[in-house]
This record gives structure tokens, sequence and C-alpha cells, in this order.
């Protein structure tokens, strides 16, 4: 029988379970070819070299932003500036890209890098008008998302719009500026081992530095870290400044290794997805990447599946769902693990007894 | 007289942090007995008695009443069954009479809307009956404690309850009010109620119970008659072991002026004056006492000492030094420690580990980190030291500290705030609600601390602590300081009682401040 220290990662590993079984129940219920959607959909992103690199591709944003969300909601800034940060981080890249001409080593550093600064940038201001007007960093970080959104399409429109192109998009970005390939025949680019790196840089942060455990204790307990003499507003500003670098370095590296053209018309959703990758990871920046690979891997599939058979994409957005209702409701399973916990310390009292 | 009304039999609690808090209790009532449920905190009187009355859920065991077999699922159930039970906090609504508190929930109809005036006259009656004399139309958040009580005890009858459960009744009471609560209770008792009395005062058990219960860790140590025990025994059967209640202290050894209070004024957060012109000095190497009934400023005194509270008139200098625009930081870099009243909200981060929870205070000194990273050796071979250096009950210092009982969570806080070199300490009700070993070792530290050359100002609402350790005591009621005595030993708790209430008050307070 399992122990009451494992539950946790056993109510994960079930919740996702659960969840699987319901969508294929629903597949079952709307297709005419049932068994044949779910084996594209296990199997599909394992059957080519091409689209197991599609997994790979899509874990990458959601690597930054996972990291940069466990981040932020570690110090209980609970907001989706992530998305906003990740747009302009794109954009930011791409301006640099086409605008400032550099040599081909320095250019790509030089774009991430000003595309993660605008992030942080972008991100601090919920946080600033959470200290100084109290206002909820969720509600004004949402609303900043559809500024940045705009903001990117204005700049698009009229500073990078490639007038010849038949759709609102950039001019070509130049090589200089682009991430390589690091595996031939596929998209897969040295932003992955950015964001591999972001994620260790991730962990050393929140758990191992002395800044990291500040803003972990503050969003525990914000209170208690006010009574210890933590200071509660560099806490709130670093957590997003630094949330929302990661993000935007997630959004830069993502246009130059993924896109020729920047034509962002709207906004991609990484954010969005990285509190589905942030609940799975149990805020630990180790785990993101585990949680990132999950959900690429289930989209890729779906989207295998979709192709092939007469089943829409959208099912993964019922998994998704299911696997968050479940982990995040307390009382799932609680019942269970009392019993686990009550066993224990029956045990326990007659080991004790027994000595 | 004899016969048994209520069996409850080898109830086991386990609670979902896998503490045992019921290990197989058997208790069993006489009609019309005042039976005392006594132990140490945490001992598990609480959850026994939240499982009769329906709010716990126990793992097995049996409920008997009147010969019958009952579950007793929820809090109704219990009502209906004739079980009442008088919480320690007490569940009333600030803003409504006591009549409309009394029958809230069961109240008497005209059509669709509530009849007042029978509210009214029904609650007047039972309040007769059982010689409460209250005037029901006041309103309760005008009301001292003692009568919130009894409005709580009356809520209780008129819901038909025989068995009336009293959760540390007299926790909250002066002596005097004490007193009365007493009568009434006897007069219960002729009517034919039973009542569980649970407290841990001894003498308060030995005045008004027959029979009595104890449990210690969760285990049933017998059911005795009042009459059979000593003192003594009894805290020998809930301890294990003999009490110190007397402590040697060592002679006063007074050094520097460590905090020097002028005039101060104090508001809560609704607008309302607190704290009105306090003055006071408290002196490296001595013990300050406040005692008081709890609510009459001692929270917000507290609260700008450590420096939570940074609007307030006056002056407050610790070392000479304005603490006026000084952060928590400042005043802790100065030696202050606190440990809070709430130390739940402000004492832990109870879903962090021990080892988080220990150097929140002190994380940034150079032996615990370096300038970017912690030091993961030193802090953890800290911890290892407090967790034994303090007793502190606990796997290890990966345990989550919600996990712990609440006397080791106390360990916790002290443990980090006694271990940050503290000059001043700031003690608010350092030993409320936790067992009677942890408030002993506690009250031993902190008159080690004293011995040490430190400033300690203790408040708290337990007159035996104040009384025992204080070197200089000072009562509080409703933002002043109504006495101050430079002789603790002399002092009686009737005396002590009589300022808390206010019935005296010391105008001059000489020997509150120094020349």
């Amino acid at each position: 029988m399992l122990k009451s220290s494992q539950f946790n990662t056993f109510r994960t590993a079930l919740s996702i379970a659960i969840a699987l079984i319901l969508s294929f129940l629903v597949i079952f219920l709307v297709s005419d070819q049932p068994v044949e959607a779910i084996m594209r959909m296990i199997t599909g992103p394992l059957s080519s070299k091409r689209l197991f690199a599609n997994v790979i591709e899509l874990m990458i944003p959601l690597i930054f932003t996972g990291v940069s969300v466990s981040i932020m909601f570690s110090a209980n800034q609970i907001n989706l500036g992530a998305e906003g940060s990740f747009h302009l981080g794109g954009l930011v890249a791409a301006v640099v890209g086409l605008m400032v001409p550099m040599s081909q080593g320095v250019h790509p550093i030089a774009a991430i890098l000003l595309g993660g600064l605008t992030g942080a940038v972008f991100a601090a201001i919920p946080a600033i008008l959470k200290i100084f007007t109290t206002a909820s960093e969720l509600v004004s970080s949402l609303m900043l998302n559809y500024i940045a959104l705009f903001l990117g399409n204005y700049i698009l429109s009229y500073y990078l719009r490639d007038t010849t192109a038949g759709a609102l998009t950039s001019h070509l970005l130049p090589e200089s500026v682009k991430l390589q390939s690091i595996v031939s025949g596929t998209n897969i680019h040295i932003g992955l081992f950015i964001a591999l790196l972001t994620a260790v840089f991730g962990y050393l942060f929140l758990f191992k530095s002395k800044l990291g455990y500040m803003l972990r204790i503050s969003g525990e307990n914000e209170k208690f870290a006010k009574y210890s003499g933590m200071n509660i507003v560099t806490v709130i500003l670093i957590s997003q400044l630094l949330g929302g670098f990661i993000a935007g370095v997630g959004g830069s590296v993502q246009l130059l290794g993924m896109y020729r053209r920047f034509s962002w018309a709207a906004l991609l959703g990484y954010g969005w997805d990285a509190i589905i990758v942030t609940t799975l990871s149990k805020k630990n920046p180790l785990f993101v990447p585990l949680a990132a690979f999950f959900l690429a891997y289930i989209r890729i599939g779906a989207d295998i599946m979709s192709r092939s058979t007469d089943v829409s994409p959208e099912i993964v957005a019922i998994t998704q769902g299911i696997i968050i209702i479940l982990i995040v409701a307390e009382q799932f399973l609680s019942g269970y693990k009392h019993k686990l916990v009550a066993r224990e310390a029956r045990l326990q009292m007659e080991t004790e007894g027994a000595e | 007289m004899a016969d048994t009304i209520l069996e409850m039999k080898n109830i086991v609690k386990i609670y979902s942090n896998g503490v045992v808090a019921n290990d197989n209790i058997s208790l069993s009532l006489k009609k019309g007995e005042i039976h005392a449920l006594l132990g140490e905190n945490g001992a598990g009187k609480s959850t026994l008695m939240k499982i009769l009355f329906g709010i716990e859920t126990p793992e097995s065991g049996e409920i008997i009443l009147n010969g019958k077999s009952v579950a007793i699922r929820n809090p109704l159930e219990a009502i209906k069954l004739g079980i009442g039970m008088v919480h320690q906090h007490f569940m009333l609504v600030p803003s409504f009479t006591i009549a409309e508190n009394i029958i809230l929930g069961v109240e008497p109809r005209k059509g669709i809307f509530t009849d007042m005036d029978k509210a009214e006259e029904l609650s007047r009656r039972i309040s007769d009956e059982y010689n409460f004399k209250l005037d029901v139309g006041e309103k309760v958040e005008n009301l001292p404690v003692g009568i919130k009580q009894k409005v709580e005890i009356l809520k209780a009858l008129f819901r038909g309850a025989e068995i009336l459960i009293l959760d540390e009744p007299t926790a909250v009471l002066t002596p005097q009010e004490t007193e009365e609560l007493f009568i009434q209770l006897r007069r219960l008792k002729e009517k034919g109620h039973t009542i569980i009395f649970i407290s841990h005062k001894l003498d308060e058990i030995k005045q008004i119970c027959d029979r009595l219960t104890i449990m210690r860790n969760g285990k049933n140590m017998g059911t005795y008659e009042t009459t059979d025990l000593t003192t003594k025994e009894i805290s020998r059967l809930m301890v294990g072991r003999d009490v110190v209640t007397k402590f040697d202290k060592a002679a006063l050894n007074l050094r520097e002026t460590a905090v020097s209070i002028r005039k101060l004024e104090v508001w809560n957060t609704a607008g309302t004056k607190k704290v009105n012109g306090l003055d006071f000095d408290v002196k490296e190497g001595e013990i300050f006492g406040i005692a008081g009934v709890e609510g009459n400023g001692q929270s917000e005194l507290a609260q700008v000492l450590a420096g939570l509270i940074e609007n307030y008139k006056g002056e407050y200098r610790i070392f000479g030094e304005t603490a006026k625009g000084l952060s928590i930081k400042d005043l802790r870099s100065k030696g202050m420690s606190y440990i809070p009243e709430d130390r739940m909200t402000y004492g832990i981060a109870e879903n962090m580990d021990l080892l988080s929870n220990l150097f929140a205070n002190q994380y940034d000194k150079e032996k615990y980190s370096g300038r970017i990273f912690l030091k993961k050796k030193p802090m953890e071979q800290a911890a290892k030291d407090l967790i034994s250096q303090f007793l502190i009950k606990a796997g290890s210092f990966k345990t989550k500290v919600g996990m712990l009982s609440g006397g080791n969570i106390q360990k916790v806080v002290v443990a980090r705030e006694f271990s940050d070199d503290p000059k001043v300490i700031i003690a608010n009700q350092p030993t409320r609600g936790i067992d009677v070993g942890a408030a002993e070792f506690i009250r031993k530290k902190l008159l080690e601390l004293r011995d040490k050359g430190c400033a300690v100002i203790l408040i708290s609402a337990d007159l035996n602590e104040v009384m025992e350790l204080s070197d200089r005591l000072a009562v509080m009621y409703k933002g002043e300081f109504s006495g101050v005595f430079k002789d603790v030993s002399a002092l009686t708790e009737e005396e002590l009682g009589r300022y808390m209430l206010g019935i005296e008050k010391d105008e001059g307070l000489e020997g509150i401040v120094y020349a």
C-alpha cells in the first residue's frame, strides 16, 4: 500500500489518468472510429522524427512561461503578465532583428536580452500598481495584456510590415539573428538548452537563494514575512521583474527559433498554458520541463488525431480542464489520504506499544 | 441521580495530519453531575467534545445516550439529542440583541416574519427561569465577556440542552466573573442538567466538579471522585510528572533602559482608540508584565512595539533611539524579538517545513547565507540543534510546521525568536493554548533570557504566569494602566482582578517609568 508521503505524486498521476479516461469516453461518444483516434493521439507523436520534434518545439515556450509563472505564483503574485511579457519579448526581438544590424554572434543575444528586459518592465507594471494603489495584480495584468497585444499590432503595422507580403507580417528576419536548429530536419533549436537552463536557474533561485527564500515565505504567508522583517515591496517587485524577464526571453527565443517573420496579431496563449504547467509541476521549476513535455505531447497528439480522424483537437481542452480541477480540488481523495494517515498512525502506535 | 445519562465508548480519532487525538477513550456521565474533563492542551479533550457535539467524526467508537446507541453526524443532531456546547470563542452575532441571538435558528414566527415580541418574551422567560437576570433587548457587542458567556449558555438551554459542554469557560473570565459562573452552574445542576466542564485549572475543578476524567496524550488516565485526589495527584496524572509552579528567580540586575514609551496612543483599523496615553520604561534584565482581560489594548501595544503598527501617536524609543521610521528589520537588528499572540497568522508559514520557518528572521546573517545563496549545511545543523534544544517534537527539520501540535508550533516560534540574540523580547500570550510542559519550558527560557540581561515585556491573560514571572507588573484596562505593582509577590489574584475589571484604578502609577 501507499505511504502518505507519496500521496501527492499518486494524486497527480491519478488525476491525469482519470482525465485521459474521461476524454477517451468523450471520443467514444462522438467518433465513428474511436479506437483509431485514441491510438493516433497516444502514439502519433512517436510515429515520426518530425512529429516528435513538434512536441519538443512546443515544449520550449511552455518551459519559459512555466518557470516564469512558477516564480510569480510562489510569491503569491497570481497574475497573467507572462502572456504579455512573452508577446512583447517576441516583438522586441523582431525589432532588434530587423532594425539593428549586428554580427552573427551577438545579434540573437542582444535581441533576447532586450526582449527579456521589456518583459520584465511590462510585468513590473502590475506590481507597481499593486504597491501604490493595492490594485489587484490579476485584473491589471489581464488588462495590460491587451495593451501589449495592440502595441505590438501597431508597431507591426507601421514599422515592421512587409507591404509586399499578402498578410499582416513583418519583413523576413535576417539570418544573423535567428537561432540555429540543432537537429537536422527539425525546428528544434538552441533555445531548448536556454529553456532547460532557465528551469535549473529557476530552481536554484527559488529554493537555494536568499531572495527565493524570501519570495516563498512571503508567498506562503505575507504577514509572517512582514513580521520577520522582510520587505514585501521588494518581494513583489523582484518576483514580477524576474518572472517577466523569463517570459520575455521565452517570447524572443520562440520568435527567433521558430519564425521567419514576426506575424503575431493575437496573443499566443503560452502564458495561460503556463498555469497548467505550474499546477502540474507544483511550482517547482525543476519539474516544469516534465509538465511542459506532457502538455506538449497531448496537444501534438490531439493535432495528429484530428488530421487523420473525425475528432477535433479541442478534445485536449477537456483533458486539461479535468486535470486542473482534480489537482486543485483539495477534497479529491482527501478521504483516502485520511485513511493512509490513520493507518500509519495506528501502526506507529502499535510498534511503540510493543517496545 | 446515579443513573448514567451518556456513555462514550472506545473513541478513536486520528486527524489528517497523523495526530492521534483520541486513543481508545471512554467516558461515562451521571445525570445531574458536573464532570470535569481535564488534561493539558493537546491531550484530546476538545476533540472528544467535538465528537460528542458532531463536529468531528471518529474512526471508531460508540456513543450511548440514555441507554440507546446514537450516531451524531453534525451539531444539529447533537442539539436535537439535548447536547449543547459553549465554545471557548463565542458564537454570537455581535450586532444582534441577546434575544435575537438566543432564538437564532429556532425563531418563533408570525407568518413569514420573526415574531420579535414573542422572541423577547421567550428569552426573558428562560433567562428568569435560570435566574440569569439579563436585559434581553441589549445588543451583544456592548456586553462584557462574562455576560456574553451567559448568553451562550442560555442559547444552549433554549435549544433544550440536557447535557451542557463548557469548553474552558473560565479562560476569559476574571476571578469575580468566575465566581458568578459557578453559582449559575450549581443552579443548573440542581435543575437536573449534566455539565461537562473542560479546564486545566485545578483549583476551579476542585471547587465545582463532582467527578473528573483525566486525559493525557489522547489517552484516558481514569475517572475519579474529585474528593479522592489532591491537586498534586491530579497534576501528576495530567502531566505525567510533578510540575514546577514556582521558579527560582535570580536577584534582579537592572541595566540600561531598553524600551521607553511616552504618551502612546494607538487606534485600531476600525478607528477606535485602543491605547490611550501609555507611559512606561523597561530596563534590560527585568520582566515587565502586563496583565489584563484581552481586548484592552494589549494587542495594539504589542504590535507597535514590534513595528507592525506604524501609525501611532506618542514616543517609542528603543535603546534611546526613536523607533519612528524604523522598519521591522531595523528594530530586529537592534535586538527586538516578538512572540505574536496569533502564532498561526504571524508566527509561521504552516505549509513550509521547520527549516524554512526557523530562520525567517535571521537567514541573511553571515552564518546562514552568502551574498546570493543560503548556506544549506549550517542551516540544517542549526535547525537540528534548535529542535533538540527547544525540545520540538517533530520528525525532522523537513516536517511541515502545520503538522505539529500547538505547543510544538509555539516552540518553533520561540526557538526562532530566542536564537537571534534578542535584547528586547515582546512576548504576547506566549503560552496560551499550549500544554503545561511546553508552557513551563517557555517560561524558564524567558527567565533565562532575563538573567542574561534581556528586557522582557510579557503580555498575558494568564494571571499565574504574569504573577510568577514579572519583576514589575502593570494592569491594562481600556487602553490605560489601571495599576502598577513593584512587589508582585505581595499581590493576590483577587486584587489583580479588581484592577482588571476597572473597579480600582491607581492614578499615580508610581514606578511605571524610571527617573
